[in-house]
């Protein structure tokens, strides 16, 4: 079994996850195959809501889905195309969920998905989805394939059959609060050092604020100028905030692993500290996969809406743009932008980052196929943990490369501090001359003196 | 019972009745999953204009999104083939009419040979396609297969009727060949009684599901 002790955690390598395992334990748990195997078949069927049962009944094997995936175009293989990723979930559903699941079973035509199977499917569904949803664009039925494999992760973890690096950091954001040991007391030391550093006031756990500002862990460990970033815009914008020691994290490591009970203690842990400061915004940090898990999933998993808003930074600042609040000055050359998949394409705000832009005064050269059909940097969906993924993923990024090298940009931003870290990997694997930066950062240090 | 008689009698009767329920069926079925509540802020509340765009504008090639254009551009050929022989041609129109009352002016017989030819060889086209192309290879099975041949029975056994020229009820008293109109009816009865349980049925969900995605991503400002 996985554990903290046995799984340390890597910060030497410019992709942050643990160590590599000398030992895989792609596997959780001593149960039976027939026990994991059935307790997967249970975790397919309770998600298969009127939506799920819909996109299940309407796919008409067309393969249009093949070709928007980066990780199809990175090996050819058929098995990497989207919709085949979910031939588990959808032989369980046929079997137990359809409108003949009687004739399924009697005539045995759709086989209760076999544990065999399903270690077979855990590459497809953790090591090449970056749940970037790409596909959906593509599918001339519309069916959501990113949020099928989300679903059918749930039944993974059910059965105990999630991969060994991605288990130990969802286990350990459970456990600690966060996946690369941002601790509360690693955090509160990394402030006084950041306060010390840089001058700023970054506060803590005030009783009462207007926003409470959350972090993803790799802003934390790696990118710690993202904090000081948002301290310096926040006091510039005269605005009421903090952070809070009980809820900081906003990555959710529960969503990528696939347990649902992990997905909704991370983000209630969020919910009551923006609820125990009366908090009338939660900002949301540069992380896409954050976003989805707390603009779009937050208030079901607190089982009622939010009695504040949700803001992605970028949306935040775009609002700041907007009104007036925020100018900045003058960012000399051009830049190109990378779209986070779960911020732009899956969650709506694909202008915000251009409005900040705009601001910027920068010459912003769109990638081909931007925006919303923006290529996915192939690291989301928790991919980028993965050792075992690596090499795939490479390749997968190889399109992003040349996506970015056709604008002829000078600089290059996003504001995803996950895509960042696997665009610094990319970047240090191929000697690539390109280096990434937070677009956070870019507007911290253009405001004006 | 002659054949002719069987098929245009109880055959069409049974057949319209499992394509009507079966197909009433999978879609109770369907839309009695439970749904789930969603209590996000919404960043938009046009989510009806948002599920009827979506409907619309699926039925165009994505945007940004490459895909295999042959093979949509052979889809887009074959199902505008199959409408117009479905819906254009003369005989058809008569069909429909004797039943329900409700008939148009037919489309001309020329252009009906042509809809017929391109909707023909756009199907083999596409049974090509899946039999080549290695991912449809592995996507595909038994129903693919096998509504593939109940969308293409039809198609042929109705050329080998346009021989002989049609003419309406009143003026002939037994049809030119009635064995072969028998056939070809029963081919079409074929393609009724398998509609609701295979991937035919993306007649009637195609518009379902496009629609929850529709509502689902304009909630959310998400693309689509």
């Amino acid at each position: 079994m996985s554990g903290p002790d046995l799984d340390p955690l890597d910060f030497d390598t410019p992709r942050f996850t643990i160590r590599k395992p000398a030992v895989r334990y792609d596997q959780q748990g001593d149960a039976s195959d027939a026990e994991r195997s059935a307790a997967a078949v249970r975790a397919f069927v309770r998600d298969m809501s009127r939506t799920a049962a819909t996109y299940m009944e309407s796919c008409i094997r067309c393969g249009h889905c093949a070709e928007a995936c980066h990780f199809y175009l990175a090996s050819g293989d058929p098995a990497h195309t989207p919709i085949w990723k979910l031939e588990p979930f959808r032989q369980a559903y046929r079997r137990e969920a359809g409108p003949f699941r009687w004739l399924y079973r009697k005539l045995n035509l759709a086989p209760e998905p076999a544990a065999r199977e399903l270690r077979e499917w855990q590459e497809l569904l953790y090591d090449s989805c970056s749940m970037c949803g790409r596909c959906t664009l593509a599918c001339p039925m519309g069916i959501d394939i990113a949020g099928l494999v989300a679903q059918a992760r749930h039944g993974m973890f059910a059965a105990g059959l999630v991969p060994h690096e991605l288990h130990a950091v969802a286990e350990r954001a459970e456990r600690e609060g966060s996946p690369l040991g941002a601790t509360p007391k690693v955090l509160k030391e990394r402030i006084e050092w950041l306060c010390d550093e840089h001058a700023v006031e970054i506060p803590l756990d005030l009783p009462r604020a207007e926003v409470l500002v959350t972090l993803s862990s790799i802003e934390i460990m790696k990118y710690p100028k993202s904090i000081v970033a948002t301290a310096r815009i926040l006091k510039h914008l005269g605005v009421s905030w903090t952070l809070r020691s009980e809820g900081y994290e906003a990555t959710n490591f529960g969503l990528f692993s696939g347990n649902a009970d992990w997905q909704r203690d991370m983000s209630l842990r969020v919910i009551n500290a923006a609820l125990a400061c009366g908090a009338r915004t939660l900002l949301l940090p540069e992380c896409g996969h954050a976003y989805g898990a707390m603009r779009w999933q937050g208030a079901n998993m607190y089982g009622k809406p939010l009695p504040f808003r949700v803001l992605h930074v970028t949306e935040f600042l775009a609002d700041a743009v907007r009104g007036g609040r925020l100018k900045l000055k003058p960012l000399a050359g051009s830049i190109t932008f990378h779209d986070p998949c779960q911020v732009s394409r899956r969650g709506g705000a694909t202008q915000a980052p251009r409005e900040v832009l705009a601001a910027l005064g920068a010459e912003l050269r769109e990638m081909p196929a931007a925006g919303n059909a923006n290529w996915c940097c192939g690291g989301g969906g928790g991919v980028v943990t993965l050792h075992r993924a690596d090499e795939h993923r490479y390749r997968a990024f190889e399109i992003k490369m040349k996506q970015v090298e056709a604008t002829g940009a000078q600089r290059l931003a996003t504001s995803c501090s996950n895509c960042r870290l696997t665009f610094d990997d990319g970047q240090a694997h191929y000697k690539w001359d390109h280096r990434i930066e937070s677009l956070l950062e870019l507007v911290a240090e253009q405001l004006p003196t | 019972m002659e054949l002719l008689e069987f098929a245009r009698g109880p055959a069409l009767a049974a057949s319209a009745a499992v394509c009507v329920l079966g197909l009433a069926w999978r879609l109770y079925v369907v839309l009695g999953r439970p749904a789930r509540a969603d209590y996000s802020e919404p960043r938009r509340s046009d989510l009806v204009a948002g599920a009827m765009r979506t409907i619309f504008a699926k039925m165009l090639p994505p945007r940004g999104v490459k895909v295999r254009g042959v093979a949509m551009a052979n889809a887009y050929l074959y199902h505008a083939g199959l409408a117009l022989v479905a819906f254009g041609f003369a005989p058809h129109i008569r069909f429909i009419e004797r039943y329900t009352g409700i008939g148009w002016p037919a489309l001309p017989d020329p252009v009906m040979y042509v809809a017929s030819g391109v909707a023909i060889v756009g199907l083999v086209i596409a049974l090509i396609d899946r039999l080549s192309d290695r991912v449809l290879r592995l996507l595909s099975g038994f129903d693919d297969y096998f509504s593939w041949a109940v969308v293409m029975l039809p198609l042929l056994t109705g050329m080998a009727l346009i021989d002989r020229p049609y003419q309406p009820a009143p003026q002939a008293a037994t049809p030119v060949s009635p064995g072969l109109l028998a056939i070809h009816l029963l081919s079409l009865e074929l393609l009724l009684v398998w509609l609701p349980f295979g991937k035919l049925a993306h007649a009637a969900l195609v518009f379902v599901s496009r629609w929850r995605t529709g509502a689902d991503f304009t909630r959310k400002g998400a693309a689509i």
